[in-house]
């Protein structure tokens, strides 16, 4: 019976292993559900500063500001990566890392200058071992309730640098969050912004009064935007962070319940092997007497 | 009665909207009282509070701690900033957020040190459990 013996031991340890993934994977369930209100409920400020922006843009078509300049020359490119603080989500993270290890390759052949802003701590542990890429900012234990707050010292880090021209282009890569089960990996261009659609008929000139000056106001406006745009792709990631950790403790869970039923087939048949392996022995015996 | 549609929203959610009779808030150049048909303006926020006149006569109050005041004639929006917003707190966070970077690589060091010390650690277990061996033998 030692072998039965054994099967025992690790069935339940693998029963113990699925409660684990099991709760995860509830957990998790719930989760997504908040972070998709808080998706939702972050995106009318995005509406409403874009609006703004394009009334701005309607109002003085003429000035231009550095955020919508494309620079001739690019030397250095910089990375905002967003990933999660923790694993167990499937190759979430992996697939992102590998898809902006790709974009930043045709960059180094171009022999651009690379350097990457992580928010999470995964990002961090994956490109602090990386050679040629300079980590020049980090944030992380942002947790389940993101905040603008959490995200200023990174982005003002990232301004700083692409208004003195240490920077000339930004990147932003996270995890789209499409639905449960598809998340898809974005490197995304960020700075310089597209110029927005120009609109031939102006029905009319007008200009707002500024209080203070225009350009220290758009320059307030469009940092703000930038800032909702990274908010934002940090809520994607993290409703993507969930929905891939739900998937994948559901599979672990699915793979425990089916490692036990082998192993309860495995039991029974060394169980009955004992039985019987006694049985003739108590036959062999009494033949014998 | 002639009235003006304010939306109040901040980064992480919509906080108002709806119609008002008139709407006082404080600008970064002094006080604004915003009537219908206001002219279009924009303006910085001063941390304080933004108090709407609805149309029933009753009065509503929200306290933003800076932002962007955006007046077009029928339709006025707040973008209201949760956090504070200042040059000198912003640059504390950009220092905060440097310094985490390369306290990240700095960790990289730690580690090895700390694989080092395992490495010891191990090899002085084995010593000692050599030693222990060695004494049971001599007692014998």
């Amino acid at each position: 019976m030692s072998g039965a013996r054994e099967i025992v031991s690790k069935i339940r340890s693998v029963k113990n292993t699925r409660k684990v993934t099991k709760a995860l994977e509830m957990v998790s369930a719930s989760k997504i559900k908040k972070s998709q209100e808080l998706m939702a409920s972050s995106r009318p400020y995005a509406r409403m500063i874009r609006q703004v922006i394009s009334h701005l843009s309607e109002a003085n078509p003429e000035y231009k500001h550095p955020f919508t300049v494309t620079r001739d020359e690019i030397k250095c490119v910089a990375y905002i990566v967003i990933s999660t603080d923790r694993g167990l989500c499937g190759g979430l993270n992996t697939n992102l890392f590998r898809r902006i290890l790709a974009d930043m390759q045709t960059q180094q052949q171009a022999g651009v200058e690379i350097k990457v802003v992580t928010i999470g701590r995964k990002a961090s542990q994956f490109f602090r071992n990386l050679s040629g890429i300079q980590v020049v900012a980090h944030t992380s234990g942002i947790g389940e309730k993101p905040q603008i707050a959490d995200l200023i010292g990174v982005m003002k880090t990232v301004f700083d640098g692409y208004r003195s021209g240490e920077i000339d282009r930004l990147q932003l890569a996270y995890n789209d969050f499409i639905n449960t089960m598809v998340q898809q990996a974005l490197v995304a261009p960020l700075l310089p912004l597209p110029d927005a659609e120009d609109s031939d008929e102006l029905l009319q000139y007008w200009d707002y009064i500024y209080e203070p000056e225009a350009r220290e106001l758009l320059d307030d406006v469009l940092t703000r935007y930038i800032e909702s745009l990274v908010y934002q792709a940090v809520l994607e990631n993290l409703a993507s962070e969930h929905a891939a950790r739900m998937v994948a403790m559901k599979s672990a869970s699915d793979n425990a319940s089916n490692l036990i039923d082998d192993l309860n087939l495995a039991y029974n048949k060394a169980r009955q092997a004992a039985i019987t392996q006694e049985i003739s022995e108590i036959v062999g015996g009494a033949a014998a007497v | 009665m002639n009235t003006i549609k304010c939306d109040i929203v901040s980064a992480e959610k919509s906080i108002f909207s709806g119609e008002a009779t008139m709407i006082f808030a404080t600008g970064e150049m002094g006080e604004l009282g915003i009537a219908p048909r206001h002219a279009p303006l924009l303006t910085k926020l001063a941390p304080g509070q933004v108090r709407l006149q609805q149309v029933d006569g009753e009065e509503l109050n929200f306290y933003v701690s800076g932002g962007l005041l955006e007046i077009q004639p029928h339709l006025v929006t707040v973008l209201a900033d949760t956090a504070e917003r200042a040059e000198d707190l912003d640059e504390a966070a950009a220092l905060r957020a440097k310094e985490e970077a390369e306290r990240a690589l700095a960790d990289r060091a730690g580690e090895q040190d700390i694989a080092e010390v395992q490495a010891q650690l191990a090899m002085a277990q084995a010593q000692l459990q050599a030693l222990a061996k060695l004494r049971k033998k001599l007692r014998r």
